[in-house]
C-alpha cells in the first residue's frame, strides 16, 4: 500500500490527468518549473506508465526567470524525456519589457499572461494543465478542477460549470477552451511531503545556502544577475535564504532559512506562520489581483 | 491519518463563511499575512464593525466580497492532530444551488446551518434534499447565533424537533444537533458550557473528527470502469482507471460489462510498485490475460459479481439550467467513462421541496429535483447509486452550449429496454426502395414560418413525381391537424412535434420513399436528433433561409401580425428563438430568387 497520506490524492490527480488524455483533441502541461510543476510531471509520468507522456509540455519564459531554473528545465526534459516547447512572447522581448523598467504588474501581463494565450493560440491547445493548488489563494479555492475558458481564454468565475462527482465535462466549442489543475486539492505540506516519498528532484533553489540578496519593501530579493539595479544605499549582502516558491526572480522573494534537506523544508513548512503566497509580489498589487489575473487568462 | 471531506450548506446569512473562517482560526490554520489581510478586508468590506469578519477569509471572488455573499462554492483546508480535512463552503442563494451540489457530490457529511432566529426555511430544506438524495448519510444541524437568541435552550429545542420532523422522510443515518455561535466562537472548537451550560453533547469540532469518513466500498465486489487504454508499443495493452469498488489482484477472474467476455487479470502495472493488490479508490493499469476487445466505458468486474448493462433507467435528476429540461429533447450523458446520448422520456414525478409531496411536470427548471425515466442510446454498464456511486452517477450535457444542466442518480434499469426486441424484417429497406428505382432519402426543410418551405416542398415532389419517383410530403401545419393535434407551441411541445414527426420520417424512408418534412424545426438539438435516426448521406437537410423582415413582409397566414399584436404567443422569431443549421447539406437562399429556382438547387444536389 502506498503512503497513506498521499496516495487518495496521487490517485485522484492520475484520474484527472487521464481523463484529458482520453478526451482532448490537443493537451499540453504548463511547465512552470517549480516545486508543483515537478510533481505534476511525475504524475504524468505516473499515469502512462509503462508508456510516455502523451502530450508536450510548455514552458512560459519570461525572460526573468532565476538561471538555476532554465538549467534545471532543459536538464529534466534531457532526464524523462518529454517533448519540451518553451515560448518568449516576441512583443515583450522586442520592447525589452522587465518587472524592473515596466512595474510588476505590465511585466507579468505581456510576458505571462499575453504569451500564455499567444502560445495556446498559436498550436491550437485545446486543454492546458496547470500546477495550481487551491490552498494558495482565495480566487483559486473557487475555482473548478476543469476550469472552463471562452473565446479569448477568459474566465467567468460567475458562471461556473457545475462539477459534481468526479464526472468531468471536457466539450467545448471553437475557441473555447479547459484548464485543468490535477493539483486543486493538494496542500503546500503535501507537495512537500510527496515530493520527499517520491525522490522527485526539484530546482536548488528551494533548498537553504548562501546567496547574494538585498533587502527591498521588507523582503530578501536575491541578486541573480546583474539586471537587478541597486537602490541608493542599497547594498547586496551574502545570507542563509531558500525560496517557498520561484517565479520571476526580482518578484520572488527568499526567505531566510537553514533548511538543507527535505526533511528540513517539510518541518519548516508545517510550522511555517505565513502563507507561501507571500513571497509573491504580483499577488500584492491590489485585492483581488490573482482573481483578475486570472479573468484575463494568467493560470 | 484519513482525510474527511464535508461540506457546509443552508440558507443565505446563515453565517456558514464566518463559521469556517472560524474553523480555520481556531485550528492554527490562519497565516500572519493572511491575518493581516483579513484586517484590513474586515476594515474594507467587514459587516462586523470593529471585529474580524470571518467569512471574508472564504469568500474569494471580488463580486462576493462586494455583495457580502457566497457564489460559489470554495474549498479549503485544514487538520487537526486526529483528521484531515477538506471542506467546501457552499453558497446559500437558491440561485446559485448547483454550487453547492458540486460541493456536495463528492462530500461525506454535512454540517447544515441554521440561524436560530429564523429556523428551519424552504432553502434548508432544498439543501436537506439534495444532501440527501446524493448520498451523504450523516448531518450535523448547527443551529447558529445562538448568541442573538440569548443562548436560550427552548429555541434550539424547537428547531431541532421541526428539523427532526421535516427529515424523517430522508435517508440520513445520523443527524447531531449542535448550538453554537460562529461570531464569538462557542461550540466550534471548544464546548462552549459557560454560556450553554444546558447543552451537553459535542463542539462542532469533536463531531467532525469523529464522523464516518466516506465508506471506502472495498469491502464490496471488484469494479472498475475503463479510462483510458494505454498502448504504447505492440507488446503492451493495458486498461486504465481508478478502481470504483472492492480490490483485486493477479489471476482474479474477470468479466468485462457490456459484452460479457471472461478473462484474467494477468499484471497490475503501477509506477514502481508493481502486482500488488490495488484497491478501491487507486488508480492503475489493469493487464489481462487474454485478447480482448475493450474500450473506454466499459467496465471490469469480479466475475462472480458481473456488472449490468442497460439502455434505460428510472433515476433521481437534478436541473442545473435556466432552460428547462425538455423530455424528448436529446442530451449528452456522461456516466463513469461512458459517453451517449440520452433523452428523458418522462418525468413521472417531481418533488416538493417543502413537502417532499409528488407533483405532475411537464418540464424541469431550474433547481428542481423530480424521478424521471432515461433511455440511452447505447447499452451502458452501470449500478445503482446506492450500491456504487461511481457506476451510478451521471450528468447531462447540453449538445449546443456544451453546459452541464443536469446530475442523476441511477435506481434501477426498466426492464422494458430488455423485453422489446426489434423485429427483424426480411424484406429491407434497400430491397423496397430498388423496386422504385430510387434511393430512400429524407430532405428536412428548416426556416422560418413564411419562409417559402411549403411552396419548395411542393414543387420538388411534383417535379419528382413526374419524374418517376415515390415520394411523400410530412407538412407542419397538416400533420398538426391529426398526430400531433393535443400538441401546443410550447419548447416542451415543439420537441415532442419534432420527435414524433422524425420517427414518421423514419419509417417512411425505411418503406423505400422520398421524404420531405417542412416544418419550422426551429432547434438544432431536435434536427440533429432526427439526423441521427438515419444512416449516413440518407438525411439531408435544407434550409429555407428568408430574412425574418421578408418573412414577416409576406406574412400569408396573418400570423405575425397576431404576433406582434401579442395574440400569439412563443411565435418563432418573434419571442421564440431560430436556430439557423450550422452545415446543411443544402442552403437555399430565397431573397430575390424563385422558388422553381430553388427546386433546380435541390434537384442538382440529388443527383450527385
Amino acid at each position: 500500500m502506498p503512503n497513506v497520506i498521499s496516495w487518495e490524492l496521487e490517485s485522484e490527480a492520475i484520474e484527472i490527468i487521464r481523463e484529458v488524455a482520453a478526451t482532448a483533441v490537443k493537451p499540453v502541461m504548463l511547465y512552470s518549473i517549480g516545486k508543483d510543476s515537478s510533481v505534476m510531471l511525475r504524475l504524468a509520468e505516473k499515469a502512462f506508465y509503462p508508456g510516455p507522456i502523451p502530450f508536450p509540455l510548455m514552458h512560459i519564459d519570461t525572460g526573468w526567470k532565476f538561471r538555476e531554473m532554465i538549467a534545471f528545465r532543459d536538464q529534466t526534459a534531457r532526464r524523462v524525456g518529454f517533448k519540451l516547447i518553451t515560448y518568449t512572447n516576441p512583443r515583450g522581448a522586442l520592447e525589452g519589457i522587465g518587472p524592473i523598467t515596466h512595474g510588476s504588474a505590465y511585466h507579468t501581463d505581456v510576458m505571462k499572461t499575453e504569451a500564455l494565450k499567444q502560445a495556446l493560440d498559436l498550436h491550437g491547445f485545446d486543454v492546458a494543465f496547470g500546477g495550481a493548488r487551491r490552498d494558495e489563494e482565495k480566487s483559486r479555492a473557487k475555482e473548478r478542477i476543469f476550469s472552463f475558458r471562452a473565446p479569448g481564454h477568459r474566465w467567468e468565475p460567475k458562471a461556473q460549470r457545475p462539477e459534481l462527482w468526479n464526472l468531468y465535462n471536457t466539450r467545448i466549442n471553437a475557441g473555447e477552451t479547459i484548464r485543468v489543475f490535477p493539483l486543486s486539492n493538494w496542500t503546500e505540506a503535501d507537495i512537500w511531503q510527496y515530493i520527499r516519498q517520491e525522490n522527485i528532484p526539484i530546482v536548488p533553489l528551494y533548498f537553504a545556502a548562501k546567496r547574494r540578496v538585498v533587502m527591498r519593501y521588507g523582503q530578501w530579493i536575491m541578486v541573480d544577475d546583474d539586471r537587478l539595479p541597486l537602490e541608493p544605499g542599497e547594498a547586496p549582502q551574502i545570507r542563509m535564504v531558500r525560496f517557498r516558491t520561484l517565479g520571476c526572480y526580482p518578484l520572488t522573494a527568499a526567505i531566510e532559512s537553514s533548511a538543507l534537506t527535505i526533511d528540513e523544508i517539510v518541518a519548516e513548512t508545517l510550522g511555517a506562520t505565513t502563507s507561501e503566497r507571500q513571497g509573491r509580489i504580483i499577488d500584492h498589487d491590489g485585492a483581488g489581483s490573482m482573481e483578475r489575473k486570472k479573468q484575463e487568462g494568467y493560470f | 491519518m484519513d482525510t474527511l471531506r464535508f461540506i457546509t450548506c443552508g440558507s443565505v446569512d446563515d453565517g456558514k463563511s464566518t463559521l469556517i473562517g472560524r474553523l480555520l482560526y481556531e485550528t492554527k490554520l490562519i497565516f500572519e499575512d493572511q491575518l493581516e489581510a483579513l484586517k484590513a478586508d474586515s476594515r474594507k468590506f467587514g459587516t462586523q464593525g470593529e471585529r474580524l469578519d470571518f467569512a471574508l477569509l472564504v469568500d474569494g471572488l471580488q463580486a462576493e466580497r462586494e455583495q457580502g455573499i457566497t457564489i460559489d462554492v470554495a474549498y479549503r483546508f485544514f487538520a487537526t492532530p486526529r483528521r484531515r480535512f477538506i471542506v467546501a463552503d457552499t453558497p446559500g442563494h437558491e440561485q446559485y444551488t448547483r454550487n453547492m451540489a458540486t460541493g456536495a457530490s463528492t462530500a461525506a457529511a454535512a454540517v447544515l446551518l441554521i440561524d436560530a432566529r429564523k429556523g428551519v426555511l424552504t432553502q434548508t430544506k432544498r439543501h436537506s434534499r439534495i444532501v440527501s438524495m446524493l448520498g451523504i448519510r450523516h448531518v450535523a444541524l448547527a443551529v447558529n447565533k445562538m448568541d442573538l437568541v440569548g443562548w436560550s435552550e427552548p429555541v434550539f429545542d424547537e428547531i431541532e424537533l421541526a428539523y427532526r420532523r421535516f427529515a424523517e422522510d430522508l435517508s440520513f443515518h445520523t443527524i447531531t444537533t449542535i448550538p453554537l455561535s460562529a461570531l464569538e466562537g462557542h461550540n466550534i472548537a471548544e464546548p462552549g458550557h459557560t454560556v450553554m451550560p444546558w447543552y451537553e453533547g459535542t463542539s462542532l469540532l469533536q463531531w467532525l473528527e469523529t464522523v464516518p469518513t466516506v465508506d471506502r466500498d472495498s469491502a464490496r465486489p471488484f469494479t472498475m470502469p475503463v479510462q483510458w487504454v494505454n498502448r504504447p508499443n505492440l507488446d503492451f495493452r493495458g486498461f486504465s482507471g481508478r478502481i470504483a469498488s472492492g480490490s483485486v489482484k493477479p489471476g482474479d477472474p474477470v468479466r468485462i460489462s457490456p459484452s460479457g467476455v471472461a478473462t484474467r487479470i494477468k499484471e497490475i502495472v503501477v509506477w514502481g510498485d508493481p502486482n500488488t493488490e490495488a484497491t478501491t479508490g487507486q488508480s492503475v493499469t489493469l493487464v489481462l490475460e487474454d485478447q480482448v476487445d475493450t474500450s473506454r466505458g466499459d467496465v471490469i468486474a469480479a466475475a462472480s459479481h458481473p456488472v449490468e448493462s442497460a439502455d434505460q433507467f428510472e433515476a433521481d435528476l437534478f436541473w442545473m439550467s435556466e432552460h428547462a429540461l425538455l423530455p424528448g429533447r436529446p442530451y449528452t450523458a456522461l456516466v463513469h467513462t461512458k459517453s451517449a446520448n440520452v433523452v428523458i422520456t418522462h418525468i413521472k414525478h417531481r418533488l416538493d421541496i417543502n413537502t417532499g409531496a409528488h407533483l405532475a411536470a411537464k418540464t424541469l427548471a431550474l433547481n428542481e429535483i423530480a424521478t424521471v425515466n432515461v433511455s440511452f442510446d447505447k447499452l451502458v454498464p452501470f449500478a445503482s447509486y446506492l450500491e456504487n456511486k461511481r457506476l451510478g452517477a451521471f450528468i447531462v450535457i447540453d449538445k449546443l452550449t456544451n453546459e452541464t444542466v443536469g446530475a442523476g442518480i441511477i435506481h434501477f434499469a426498466l426492464r422494458r429496454s430488455v423485453n422489446v426486441h426489434w423485429q427483424a424484417l426480411e424484406v429491407t429497406k434497400a430491397a423496397r426502395a430498388e423496386m422504385k428505382h430510387q434511393w430512400a432519402r429524407c430532405l428536412w426543410f428548416t426556416g422560418l414560418s413564411g419562409s417559402g418551405k411549403s411552396t419548395i416542398a411542393n414543387l420538388l415532389e411534383k417535379r419528382l413525381h413526374t419524374d418517376g419517383k415515390h415520394t411523400y410530403i410530412l407538412d407542419g401545419d397538416n400533420i398538426r391537424h391529426g398526430l400531433n393535434r393535443d400538441l401546443g407551441f410550447t419548447e416542451a411541445d415543439r420537441v415532442e412535434n419534432i420527435r414524433r414527426v422524425a420517427e414518421v420520417a423514419r419509417l417512411l424512408v425505411d418503406a423505400g420513399l422520398i421524404v420531405i418534412v417542412a416544418f419550422i424545426s426551429p432547434y438544432r438539438a431536435e434536427r440533429q436528433f432526427a439526423r441521427n435516426l438515419f444512416a449516413p448521406g440518407e438525411f439531408l437537410e435544407v434550409f429555407v433561409d428568408t430574412p425574418l423582415e421578408e418573412c414577416e413582409r409576406r406574412d400569408a397566414k396573418g400570423l405575425y401580425a397576431k404576433a406582434r399584436r401579442g395574440e400569439l404567443k412563443n411565435f418563432t422569431g418573434i419571442d421564440s428563438d431560430y436556430e439557423p443549421p450550422q452545415s446543411a447539406e443544402i442552403h437555399l437562399r430565397t431573397t430575390g430568387i424563385a422558388p422553381e429556382s430553388c427546386v433546380d438547387q435541390i434537384i442538382k444536389v440529388l443527383r450527385d
